[in-house]
C-alpha cells in the first residue's frame, strides 16, 4: 500500500511542476503563442491536482472548458494578428521594473500574513461523495444564488457579442 | 513478499492499460490504414495496394519504416518548438477515452461516473493541437485549414453532446458502463434522431470527407498539416484514427448496445468480439462516405450545424426530457 502512496505523492509533485512551469511560460515567453501554451500547461495542471484530490468532474471540466474553450479562443485572437516572428516588446526596466517589483512583494506579503495567521483544519476524509449528482444538487440546491449569478455573467457576455455582431460584415457574400 | 502481493494486482491492472492502450492505437492505425487505402481502392475500381504480401497486407508495414527513416523538415520561417510539439500535443491525449471505454463487462481501465464528459474533454485538447500546427508553420494555407479546423470542431461539438445528453437524460448516468448497461433495447431504435446527428458530428468532428475542411487538397495544399513530413506528419494521422475510433466507440456505446451480442462463451471478456464489428462497422461507415461524397463549401457546413442540426437536437432533447419526466 505504501507504494501506492509515493505514487500518488509523485503525481501531486508532478502536476505542481506541470503549473508552475505553464505559469512561468505563461508569464516569461515573449511570442504571445508560447503564453497561450504556457497557459495551457498550467491549467492542465490544475485539472491535474483537482483529479488528485478526487474531484474527476472538475477535472473534466477544466480541460474542457479552459484548455479546450478558453485556451482556443484567446489562440485564436492571437492568430489573426500576430505572426510566429512577432516577438512582444520588452518594457519591464526602470520604473516598470520598481512597480513589478512593489506589486509582487505586496501581493506576496499579503497572501503570506494570512497563510501564516490561518490556522488550517485538516480536511475531512471526504465531505460529499463527489459524484455527478453530489455537485448538480448542491449547485442547484444550496449553492443556487451564486449559481444563477454566473449564468447571468454569461448571458451578458452573449447578449454583447449578439449586439457586436448585429452589423453584419459588410460587402460580405450573401 | 507481504507488500508486494498487496500492490501487485493494481500494478498489473496499469501495465495492462498501458500495453492495451499502445495495442489498440498502433494496431488500429495499421488496420485502418490498410483498410482506407483498400476500400478507397474498390470504391474507385481500383485494387488498392496489391505489391507487398498479400494483398497488399504488409504495405503499412513499409510505409510505417518509410516514414520513419524520413527527414523531419522544418521550415525555415516556422516556430521551431511549437511547430515540433504539435503533433505531440495530438497525439498523446488519445490514449486516455480508451481507459474508459467498456470494451466489454470486464476490460476496461476505469468506469468513470463522468466517462462521457472525460472523451469529450480529451477530445477537445486536439483542437489546441491543429491550432498551434496551423499557427508554426507560418504558413497561409495551414493557417486557413487551423482555422477552419477549430470553428468546424467547436460548432459541432454542440449538436454532438446535445444529441448524447438525450440518452444521457434517459439512463440518468455519463458512466459508458452504466450506458451499456440501460440498454434493453438498443437506443438506435428509441432514439434514431439523436443517432443520425452524432452520426453526422462524428465525421464532422474527426475533421474527415465530406466535411475535410480544414485540409481541403484541393484549395489549401494538406491544410494544418501542409509542413509536416515523416513521422511528426504520420502522429497526426494516428491521432485521426485513434480519434475515429473513439467517436465510434462512443457511437457503439450510445446507440448500439455496447458489448451485446450473440452470448458466446466467457461473454464477459469476448464480448470485444462484439465490439470491435460494431466499431469497425463505422469505421467503414466513415471510409465510406469519404470516397463517396464530394467535399462540401464551408458556409455549407456550417449553415448545416447551426441551422438544422443545433435546433433539431435541441427539440430532440426537450421532447426526450418532456417523455421520460412524464
Amino acid at each position: 500500500m505504501i507504494l501506492y502512496r509515493y505514487i500518488a505523492e509523485a503525481l501531486f509533485y508532478a502536476f505542481m511542476i506541470l503549473t508552475f512551469m505553464g505559469a512561468f511560460m505563461a508569464v516569461r515567453s515573449q511570442l504571445l503563442m508560447h503564453a497561450v501554451i504556457g497557459l495551457a500547461v498550467s491549467l492542465l495542471g490544475i485539472a491535474g491536482l483537482y483529479f488528485h484530490l478526487g474531484s474527476t468532474f472538475l477535472a473534466v471540466m477544466q480541460v474542457l472548458i479552459y484548455v479546450g474553450a478558453v485556451c482556443i479562443m484567446i489562440a485564436m485572437g492571437i492568430m489573426l494578428g500576430n505572426t510566429p516572428s512577432q516577438l512582444a516588446e520588452k518594457n519591464l526596466k526602470g520604473r516598470n521594473l520598481l512597480l513589478a517589483i512593489g506589486s509582487c512583494a505586496a501581493v506576496f506579503l499579503a497572501l503570506f500574513a494570512t497563510l501564516s495567521r490561518t490556522g488550517f483544519a485538516p480536511a475531512a476524509e471526504r465531505i460529499g461523495d463527489m459524484s455527478i449528482q453530489f455537485v448538480g444538487e448542491n449547485l442547484l440546491l444550496q449553492y443556487c444564488l451564486a449559481f444563477e449569478l454566473i449564468s447571468l455573467i454569461l448571458l451578458t457576455a452573449i447578449i454583447g457579442s449578439i449586439i457586436l455582431a448585429r452589423g453584419g460584415r459588410d460587402g460580405a457574400v450573401k | 513478499m507481504q507488500t508486494l502481493n498487496s500492490y501487485a494486482p493494481e500494478i498489473i491492472r496499469i501495465v495492462m492499460a498501458v500495453v492495451g492502450g499502445a495495442v489498440v492505437v498502433f494496431g488500429n492505425a495499421l488496420v485502418m490504414g490498410y483498410m482506407e487505402r483498400k476500400l478507397a481502392g474498390h470504391f474507385q475500381r481500383r485494387t488498392g495496394p496489391m505489391e507487398v504480401g498479400f494483398h497488399g497486407l504488409l504495405q503499412l508495414v513499409i510505409d510505417g519504416i518509410k516514414l520513419m527513416s524520413k527527414q523531419l523538415v522544418i521550415p525555415a520561417k516556422a516556430d521551431k518548438p511549437l511547430f515540433m510539439l504539435a503533433p505531440i500535443i495530438s497525439f498523446a491525449p488519445v490514449f486516455l477515452p480508451l481507459l474508459v471505454i467498456p470494451f466489454s463487462d470486464r476490460i476496461q481501465g476505469f468506469d468513470l461516473d463522468v466517462g462521457l464528459l472525460f472523451v469529450l474533454a480529451i477530445a477537445s485538447i486536439n483542437v489546441l493541437a491543429v491550432l498551434v500546427a496551423g499557427w508554426a508553420s507560418n504558413n497561409k494555407y495551414s493557417m486557413f485549414g487551423a482555422f477552419r479546423a477549430v470553428a468546424q470542431n467547436v460548432a459541432y461539438e454542440i449538436p454532438m453532446l446535445l444529441s448524447l445528453l438525450a440518452i444521457v437524460f434517459m439512463t440518468n448516468t455519463f458512466s459508458l458502463r452504466g450506458i451499456v448497461e440501460a440498454q434493453t433495447v438498443w437506443f438506435i431504435v428509441l432514439q434514431p434522431v439523436a443517432f443520425i446527428i452524432y452520426l453526422i458530428c462524428m465525421v464532422a468532428e474527426t475533421n474527415r470527407a465530406p466535411f475535410d475542411l480544414a485540409e481541403a487538397e484541393s484549395e489549401l495544399t494538406a491544410g494544418f498539416h501542409t509542413e509536416y513530413s515523416g513521422m511528426s506528419f504520420s502522429l497526426f494521422m494516428m491521432a485521426e484514427y485513434t480519434n475515429m475510433f473513439i467517436v465510434s466507440c462512443i457511437a457503439t456505446v450510445f446507440f448500439l448496445g455496447g458489448t451485446s451480442g450473440i452470448p458466446l462463451p466467457y461473454f464477459e471478456y469476448t464480448g470485444i468480439i462484439w465490439f470491435l464489428l460494431k466499431v469497425y462497422l463505422f469505421m467503414f461507415f466513415l471510409v465510406w462516405i469519404r470516397w463517396t461524397y464530394p467535399r462540401t463549401r464551408f458556409d455549407q457546413l456550417m449553415n448545416l450545424c447551426w441551422k438544422y442540426l443545433l435546433p433539431i437536437s435541441l427539440v430532440n432533447l426537450l421532447i426526450t426530457v418532456v417523455v421520460v419526466k412524464l
